[in-house]
């Protein structure tokens, strides 16, 4: 219990600030929608093995391709299984893609941006050139690419969506950074005989941190469309993985006769981008240091 | 300091970067597991056959050999030769370009017609129903998965309202018109044939608004916050006390000092509609790059895939380059 | 006596924010004779600038509004005219001047484009005629190679010139009344020097009337004919200017002069007037100023004081005037 209390008292601050900003969450009407939806979604990718009507995998061909009903609440496929099961399930792969991208990209980022910004001189001159050269590519291009030659497969499709979101992360952090630096904590720190690597590690990405979650919300939207980009070509998640591009992909197929294949699981796709941006959006407001004076 | 200094600056700011460029291609087309020489030589042919494919293509040699040839290759404009067809990778990208270039200046028309009087009525009319709608829009638009809004565009306008065809540049009954220029927007008129224009307008209306959707919601966006943010400058006040009326106020004070912003957003999306392509035009059977890259992926065909990102990328890095100098101009100009 | 150019009679503006509802301007009422140079006086905040704005009706609603009062112009209320009347008299009749020169201006627009444009809205020349119009207006506020300015852009003039710019593109119309918003604050002393010079010069040679609008009580001196003080959204004071250096009547003016270090005197602290400037969301009951006042009485957090006579042309807004009276 003296620990805990030591560290409220450490932490004042910052508790503080948190629940100020959780505060100012609660009255902006985006941030609520945004993350409400945000949650819905997250619910159902969590819940679907016990939320689902019925087996994703659950194959009916007497019910093949049946139209939206009270069985079956948006249809079902060629097999005869549930679509809206399977879309549940494939929260759980569109959400999980999200994470994983984000985190490796936003760390790989964040720590390139940060060592960029901090040390300067040709460290930054490489690092930010390599940036460029990954930037210089159309996004879902270059994801293609990697994806196309790493070969079809999730893993591969994260990997390739990571490799092309790291530079949004390194140049803001950079940025970031790059202001810090001057700050005179700093040097406070470097007299004290603080390692560089340990001030990185211990001022300069902290006071990064709301960008990046900023940044980590837009981009985790972002990823989803990109991933789901990558199955509709055929890279990323195959069939019969209930993944929402890859179900788009085949239920375009069945499109002219069978319209519920094909709209549902990008109704979601759609839905759930929507809640990342306006979360994220709201985030950006509420956590800009003009507005929360 | 002189524009043409600027210029010089930012293209030898260039060579570095599109030298990684290449080297990101070539490393990337090295990863690819499998035997490129097998696949070329395809499944059938006899190991020797496939070792002569091997040492002609230089694939023995130590890679950074391999590199330089590659690079050799680039400035000759050798592309490689692709799987499917056995044509040079660069031929089909030739014939191809036309159409994706169609696609794409269609839809920057659409992006800036409709996206910029959007954004200023909705700046005009701030908080107002129209600019509610407009936002709900932009959100829309950000988040929207272009294949899956392809699919929605012909469900409604080909399926059940059929107003408009489903799939290619023309009717498959008319021929194409005589190529001057790859664009049938342009060359049907050339041709004076009113009723094949008419033909390939309806062809290209939803691939174009589909392709457009994304960056007409952001240049909506830009230019109603640039406008929004000049609109509070004093130098509007003064105009106003001055007895200017209204609508000039804003078409011509306002819309000018936003410009740069909206200049910079809209070039840089006309590189990014590069990338929406691919999916607009698997989905309209459209027959440009993006449709051939992607039947490029499903065949593994490498040479075409990572040609076509290669020439993707030059033509994105162009573009940037572009719209740069576009702003440094406007800057200038301004002083600032 | 001659009808008054601009009469504001009892205006009354309030500004609804997040905050609350904000009372700027509670019962102003001031006017300016034909050819005088009138003086507005008071501190940031008080609502002078909201004032000057709410003459040619550029106080943006939301959020501000104007609640109540006339506003006339040679007999004309202006917050009933139309907006195509309105249009007509800025620029025209009615000229304002900002405080900002640095931003005043659109930085696209060549400085002979944006004269000649209110030029040819009111005058109805063609574009030779209004270049070299506007020339003419440049020659007379003093500044160098006429026709070469015009084709400048904003940000290749300092902030003295674009000021001056800023004058003769104001003046080109021939305005009746001249409203000038601080127009000196944002610029160095010399240069102010030369604007000042230049305004009172111009003015004066067109018969025209300015509403001076200043914190600064040292141009007051210098350029008016009267003074008017403001104190947090009302009128508390206003004479000829002589009178109000000389025998300063209500407890504000008198701790506004006092405030003003001179030469002369020997002091060991800058003397002040005690408290802040209350915010005017929720103002003090009565008198604004009661709280602050050396003076006060009980009437004063009770009722509004009104504007008391004192001397033919020299009115203040205080209890102790009219208890006596």
């Amino acid at each position: 219990m003296a620990s805990w209390q030591r560290f409220k008292r450490e932490h004042q601050w910052r508790i503080r600030e948190l629940l100020f900003t959780l505060c100012l969450m609660r009255r902006n009407p985006s941030a609520v929608a945004g993350l409400a939806i945000i949650a819905v979604m997250a619910a159902m990718a969590l819940l679907a093995p016990w939320l689902a009507p019925c087996d994703p995998v659950r194959i009916s061909l007497s019910e093949r391709l049946s139209p939206p009903s009270s069985a079956h609440l948006f249809g079902t496929d060629e097999l005869g299984r549930d679509i809206l099961s399977r879309i549940m399930h494939g929260a759980r792969i569109s959400l999980r893609i999200g994470v994983m991208v984000v985190s490796i990209a936003g760390g790989l980022g964040t720590f390139l941006g940060a060592v960029s910004g901090y040390f300067g001189g040709r460290l930054d001159n490489f690092i930010m050139r390599c940036m460029d050269v990954v930037l210089s590519f159309p996004p879902l291009v270059l994801a293609m690419a990697l994806a196309a030659a790493l070969g079809p497969g999730l893993n591969n499709a994260v990997m390739a969506v990571a490799f092309v979101m790291i530079p949004k992360f390194a140049r803001l952090v950079r940025g970031e950074a790059l202001a810090v630096r001057q700050k005179p904590f700093i040097s406070a720190a470097r007299v004290s005989g603080a390692g560089d690597l340990w001030i990185v590690f211990h001022h300069v990405v902290p006071n990064c941190i709301s960008s990046v979650i900023v940044l980590a919300t837009l981009v985790l939207g972002d990823t989803i469309l990109v991933a789901s980009s990558l199955s509709f070509i055929g890279l990323g998640a195959q069939p019969p993985s209930p993944e929402w591009g890859a179900m788009i992909s085949v239920g375009r197929k069945f499109l002219m006769d069978q319209w519920w294949y094909a709209t549902f699981p990008g109704l979601f796709i759609l839905t759930t981008v929507i809640g990342f941006n306006i979360f994220g959006d709201a985030l950006r407001d509420i956590l800009d240091p003009r507005i929360r004076r | 300091m002189h524009l043409l200094s600027y210029l010089v600056k930012r293209l030898l700011y260039l060579v570095p970067v599109l030298l990684g460029v290449t080297l990101l291609v070539f490393v990337i087309s090295h990863a690819i597991p499998g035997d490129p020489a097998r696949m070329m030589a395809g499944q059938k042919a006899s190991r020797e056959a496939v070792e002569n494919l091997r040492r002609s293509m230089g694939l023995d040699r130590p890679l950074p050999e391999q590199y330089g040839r590659y690079l050799w290759g680039l400035f000759q404009g050798d592309l490689g030769v692709s799987i499917r067809n056995q044509r040079p990778v660069l031929d089909d990208i030739k014939d191809f370009f036309p159409a994706t270039l169609e696609l794409t200046l269609a839809s920057m028309t659409l992006c800036l017609g409709v996206g910029l009087p959007l954004g200023i009525l909705s700046a005009v009319y701030r908080n107002r129903p129209l600019d509610h709608v407009s936002r709900v829009f932009s959100v829309c638009g950000v988040s929207m998965p272009v294949f899956w809004l392809g699919l929605m565009l012909l469900l409604l306008f080909y399926r059940n309202l059929q107003w408009l065809p489903g799939s290619g540049r023309l009717d498959v009954t008319l021929a194409p018109p005589v190529h001057v220029t790859g664009l049938y927007l342009v060359d049907t008129l050339l041709e004076g044939d009113g009723r094949k224009f008419l033909n390939a307008l309806s062809h290209i209306v939803l691939p174009a608004f589909c392709l457009s959707y994304v960056y007409l919601a952001i240049v909506t966006r830009i230019v109603r916050s640039s406008m929004i943010a000049v609109m509070e400058q004093d130098f509007v006040v003064t105009a106003r006390a001055n007895g200017i009326a209204e609508s000039v106020v804003v078409l011509k004070h306002c819309l000018k000092n936003s410009l740069i912003p909206t200049v910079t957003i809209a070039g840089l999306s006309m590189g990014e509609l590069l990338g929406g392509a691919i999916l607009t035009e698997t989905i309209f059977g459209w027959p440009g790059m993006g449709k051939y890259v992607v039947d490029s992926v499903n065949f593994l065909d490498f040479p075409a895939i990572m040609g076509f990102t290669l020439v993707a990328s030059l033509g994105y890095v162009m573009i940037n380059l572009v719209v740069d100098l576009v702003y440094a101009f406007l800057n200038r100009q301004i002083g600032y | 006596m001659s009808e008054p150019l601009l009469s504001i009679e009892n205006l009354s503006v309030r500004f609804f924010t997040y905050q609350g509802v904000v009372r700027a301007l509670e019962g102003v009422s001031l006017h300016v004779e034909p050819g005088e140079v009138l003086g507005l006086v008071g501190e940031t905040g008080c609502g002078k600038s909201v004032l000057a704005r709410c003459v040619l009706r550029l106080v943006q609603d939301p959020p501000g509004r104007i609640t109540g009062g006339r506003i006339l112009f040679k007999g004309e209320d202006l917050l009933k005219a139309s907006r195509k009347r309105l249009r007509q008299v800025r620029g025209n009749d009615i000229s304002m001047i900002f405080q900002e020169p640095m931003t005043s201006l659109d930085p696209v627009f060549t400085v002979g484009n944006q004269m000649a444009e209110v030029v040819r809205l009111h005058q109805r020349v063609d574009r030779r005629t209004a270049a070299k119009i506007c020339a003419g207006m440049l020659e007379q506020v003093r500044m160098p190679d006429p026709f070469a300015v015009l084709r400048k852009y904003p940000h290749e003039l300092s902030g003295g010139m674009r000021q001056r710019v800023m004058i003769a593109m104001e003046l080109s119309c021939n305005p009746a009344l001249l409203v000038a918003d601080e127009p000196t604050t944002a610029l160095d002393v010399t240069v102010q020097a030369q604007v000042l010079a230049i305004l009172d010069e111009l003015t004066r040679k067109r018969g025209a009337s300015v509403l001076f609008i200043t914190h600064d009580l040292g141009v007051v001196a210098q350029l008016c004919n009267r003074a008017t003080v403001m104190y947090a959204g009302r009128i508390v004071e206003t004479a000829p200017v002589e009178r109000l250096f000389d025998s300063p009547a209500h407890p504000y003016t008198k701790g506004l002069l006092e405030a003003v270090p001179t030469l002369e005197e020997d002091r060991e602290e800058l003397a002040a007037i005690p408290g802040m400037v209350p915010g005017l969301v929720e103002p003090p009951g009565g008198c604004r100023f009661h709280p602050r006042c050396g003076r006060v009485m009980p009437a004063c957090s009770r009722r509004v004081p009104e504007l008391f006579r004192v001397r033919p042309d020299h009115f203040v807004a205080c209890h102790l005037y009219g208890a006596e009276a």
